[in-house]
């Protein structure tokens, strides 16, 4: 696998909404490669015949009966917010992606 | 006078069932010794008051959200995060007569394997303070070790059960996959966390998993067990096969005392009437850390997602627009760790790499569950060591991620197939705790708890710390 890019790093960063430092960009871009580096050896196997898993136990499709049950109060749910108005999270305003 | 590094859960229950002391002063014993020996050791994030009743106390990995409790999971994100609910296993715990002590410390978001990650300052051996506990769950593991609690709940995605029981010298059971709610615990990677008991013996162990063991409604890949938890009481193995994986237990990384400690534990298999054999898992441990390191952090990329500063933990005051926002929270709220593994994760699960990495691992994935289907067609538990090493230095792996990620090399090729595993303490390798790994089917805790238990009582091991005793 070849190395990772600054420019690819980046992009990464900012899929991930990480606000890299720039001496975090240098020391997280050696330590991926060595990692994905070793991660890499996953693809020493021919694996085409074999299925993928994405759970180890098989269950499927779990049923609940569609029952109103208590929740939070609105006043739960805001407890945490690091910002509300009323009974909504406040936020700073948009920003382009 | 409680002597809390000796109390056995059980020997303790039946004190305060037999009114020989009172749940307040049993409590208040746990307490005393917290006071005594945390400040050095750093067990704990969170310390709790007595609120009364006759259960007894038991401690919490951070990573398990407790109601009106602080709960971090190691990291600056969340500090100030109060939960408004109690996770699932709580409340078991609480319906059980359970009182939480206190929360304990962990890597941040449950990575690592030393507690060197958690933001708050890592915990320290009780056996060796210039020593790591092991991790994630550090705290639990440390603190049932000193004494600072009788029982504790860890969380395991790769080892952090597991591998902490076997560096501090005591029981760890990392369950079947879906035995044990998760509702309520912090999400490291779903498809692989798992909450299970720490404990200094496997009846200890037994118990604690039976308390919150079983489906729950509020979490859809829990399962009800197929049949009841048995407290272990017998002394021998007669009739059970013993399987001895090659590759755990030949591997070049495993120092010499352990392999020594775990080869009597084998021979002692033996003279206890098991059919011991050999056996081989020709991928498991070469290709399980790679398929770990990428599973766990894809996984990782996606439920970490939500910290993202508006409805709940840290938010950055450093201004700026929405999007802004969010990157800066991120950065000055994770630590390292979680953002190499957020990278990695988002990385592996991006346009034009998904199929190399993280499809690829899902198929290894798939290679080594057939793999342990494979022997225990002809075993019923399979026999390693836990860690290849017994607990090493602080700040010895902290500088290569690497390094430091093949200290679960052992434990998680069973974690990737969904496997319960059960940690017992096997002897002592340079004055240190040597765990014994006992894996099993799915659905075999109760098989496991009777091997360890006729081993635990074979091995007479002491528990407590040599220079605590």
């Amino acid at each position: 696998m070849s190395n990772i890019s600054r420019e690819q790093l980046l992009h990464v960063a900012r899929l991930a909404r990480l606000e890299l430092r720039d001496e975090e960009i240098e020391r997280l871009g050696a330590q991926l490669n060595d990692i994905l580096a070793a991660v890499s050896k996953v693809s020493e196997l021919d694996l085409s015949d074999v299925p993928p898993t994405s759970h180890p136990l098989d269950v499927v499709n779990v049923w609940g009966a569609d029952e109103p049950r208590p929740c939070l109060s609105p006043e739960e749910a805001l407890a945490n917010a690091p910002e509300r108005e009323g009974d909504f999270f406040k936020v700073p305003p948009g920003g382009s992606s | 006078m409680i002597d809390t590094l000796r109390l056995t859960a059980e020997e303790g229950a039946r004190l305060v069932r037999e009114k020989e002391v009172s749940g307040a002063e049993l409590y208040a014993a746990y307490r005393a010794a917290i006071d005594e020996r945390d400040p050095e050791l750093h067990c704990f994030l969170h310390v709790c008051e007595d609120e009364g009743g006759e259960g007894l106390p038991i401690a919490i990995k951070d990573v398990i959200g407790t109601k009106g409790i602080p709960t971090t999971a190691g990291s600056k994100i969340l500090e100030g995060y109060v939960p408004v609910y109690d996770a699932t296993v709580i409340e078991r715990c609480k319906a059980h007569g359970l009182r939480v002590l206190g929360k304990t410390n962990t890597d941040e978001f449950a990575m690592g394997s030393s507690t060197e990650n958690s933001a708050y300052g890592p915990t320290k051996n009780p056996w060796d303070p210039t020593r790591v506990p092991g991790g994630s769950g550090g705290g639990s593991a440390a603190a049932v070790s000193a004494g600072l609690a009788p029982w504790a709940l860890g969380s395991d995605t790769g080892g952090s059960i597991k591998q902490p029981s076997a560096l501090c010298g005591n029981v760890g059971l990392r369950p079947t996959y879906g035995t044990v709610s998760r509702y309520g615990a912090v999400a490291f990677a779903s498809s692989l966390d798992q909450i299970g008991p720490v404990a200094r013996n496997v009846r200890d162990c037994a118990y604690l998993y039976s308390i919150i063991a079983g489906r729950d409604a509020c979490d859809s890949t829990t399962v009800e067990l197929p049949a009841p938890v048995s407290l272990p009481e017998g002394d021998d193995l007669k009739g059970l096969r013993i399987g001895v994986p090659r590759e755990f237990n030949d591997h070049e990384a495993i120092e010499p005392g352990v392999r020594d400690a775990v080869q009597r534990a084998i021979e002692l298999c033996r003279e206890l009437g098991a059919e011991v054999g050999e056996c081989s898992l020709p991928h498991s441990v070469e290709y399980g850390m790679p398929c770990y390191y990428l599973i766990a952090p894809a996984e990782a990329s996606s439920n970490l997602a939500r910290y993202d500063g508006v409805r709940f933990g840290y938010r950055s005051p450093n201004g700026g627009d929405r999007l802004e926002m969010y990157e800066r929270t991120r950065d000055e709220g994770f630590g390292e760790e979680p953002k190499r593994r957020i990278m990695v994760g988002t990385y592996a699960l991006s346009a034009g790499y998904y199929d190399a990495y993280y499809g690829q691992a899902q198929k290894v994935r798939t290679v080594l569950a057939r793999e342990h289907a494979d022997a225990f067609e002809h075993f019923d538990a399979l026999v390693s060591p836990t860690s290849p090493t017994v607990a090493f230095k602080l700040g010895a792996r902290t500088e290569n991620p690497l390094a430091m990620y093949l200290s679960d090399l052992l434990t998680i090729p069973s974690c990737m197939a969904g496997l319960p595993g059960l940690n017992v303490p096997c002897g002592l390798s340079e004055g240190l705790p040597v765990g014994l790994q006992l894996i099993g089917p799915q659905f075999s805790e109760n098989v496991l708890f009777r091997v360890g238990y006729a081993l635990e009582t074979a091995f007479g091991f002491d528990p407590v710390p040599t220079r605590l005793r």
